[in-house]
């Protein structure tokens, strides 16, 4: 069997869902300016990312605000992975509710 | 407090330049080896000093039986995905790690993907497997270990089929290899846990171990694939 391999010269990308419902036509106009942007200008030496800060601006307050709605912690995702001392933080909060008291509103 | 880590080690070349590969790593869902990944965001993304740092937020389907249950929620696992891009060097490094039930296992993977003298690409992936269960961390990481073992080379189809996809001509002509080693390492905590439970509660305790060893064979393997990323 073989893959189905089309002949658009343009690349035409499949997109995975956002983790927001009401986010995924967002995401999928970000998606499209990001690939573009990353193989077009990025890999070519320009560094200047401006050209999709407006829809990566209206993107990320969709999703920040799904994953507020389906409380995945935002503090356990800013930790920064070079720093490595979760079992310090994290030992009596593992698998307890989430802590929502310092969520920003 | 047991912390205990194993680490695992596999190379995978792609037959792909570097910049296809880094390419196509963005788009690499949905493939079809990657059913369980169920939804993909980019939190937080920037150049600094002409690098590109990106996060990203990853959900996968849990694949635990309704009796697990009772030993971790049920819901879908996240996952978050650091990542460092330089074109300069041409280096593309990720670093990924599992949110919440990291008492269970606790997988942190870090992949470098560069750039070989013959044009095609390397990745250099390691995992490090850590649980805190409480005396059966090191058979929940043997299991982990294991199920990075025997996905080797399964591993990178979802990416290749991507890629191909992606670039159907700009294959590069060779063949691939792949090797592995795994070691285990620090497992200071185990012994000195099951001596000083020892005494009137052995035999429940072996018992207990037993059902526990059972347990963590099921489905150890299942969770360190779980939070793995790698297809």
């Amino acid at each position: 069997m073989n893959i189905l391999i089309s002949g658009h010269r343009t690349r035409r990308y499949r997109s995975m869902n956002s983790i927001g419902d009401d986010c995924n036509e967002l995401k999928k106009q970000y998606d499209a300016c990001f690939n573009n942007w990353f193989s077009e200008r990025f890999l070519k030496g320009e560094t200047d990312d401006s050209v999709c800060a407006p829809i990566f601006k209206v993107y990320q307050e969709c999703v920040k605000r799904a994953m507020r709605e389906q409380k995945i912690e935002l503090r356990e995702i800013e930790t920064d992975y070079s720093t490595g001392t979760e079992y310090d933080n994290n030992n009596t909060a593992s698998g307890s509710k989430s802590q929502s008291g310092q969520s920003k509103s | 407090m047991v912390v205990t880590a194993s680490t695992c080690r596999t190379e995978t070349v792609f037959d792909y330049s570097w910049k296809h590969v880094v390419s196509a790593y963005w788009n690499r869902y949905p493939n079809p080896s990657s059913t369980h990944v169920l939804t993909e965001d980019t939190i937080k993304r920037e150049v600094r000093d002409g690098k590109l740092y990106s996060r990203r937020l990853l959900s996968k389907t849990n694949p635990v039986p309704k009796w697990g249950a009772r030993f971790y929620n049920n819901l879908p696992v996240k996952i978050v995905e650091d990542s460092v891009l330089d074109p300069v060097k041409k280096t593309f490094t990720t670093f990924t790690r599992n949110l919440g039930m990291k008492k269970i296992m606790k997988v942190d993977e870090i992949v470098v993907y560069s750039e070989q003298k013959d044009g095609r690409t390397l990745a250099v992936r390691r995992a490090y497997i850590s649980s805190q269960v409480f005396g059966f961390s090191r058979a929940i990481r043997a299991f982990g270990i294991e199920r990075f073992k025997v996905n080797g080379n399964k591993a990178s189809n979802g990416f290749n089929y991507v890629l191909c996809r992606m670039f159907p001509q700009d294959q590069l002509t060779s063949v691939t290899t792949t090797s592995q080693s795994t070691t285990a390492a620090s497992q200071f905590g185990d012994v000195a846990v099951a001596t000083t439970n020892a005494g009137s509660t052995s035999e429940a305790l072996k018992r207990t171990a037993k059902i526990g060893y059972e347990f963590c064979k099921c489905h150890a393997s299942k969770i360190a694939q779980l939070f793995s990323v790698r297809n």
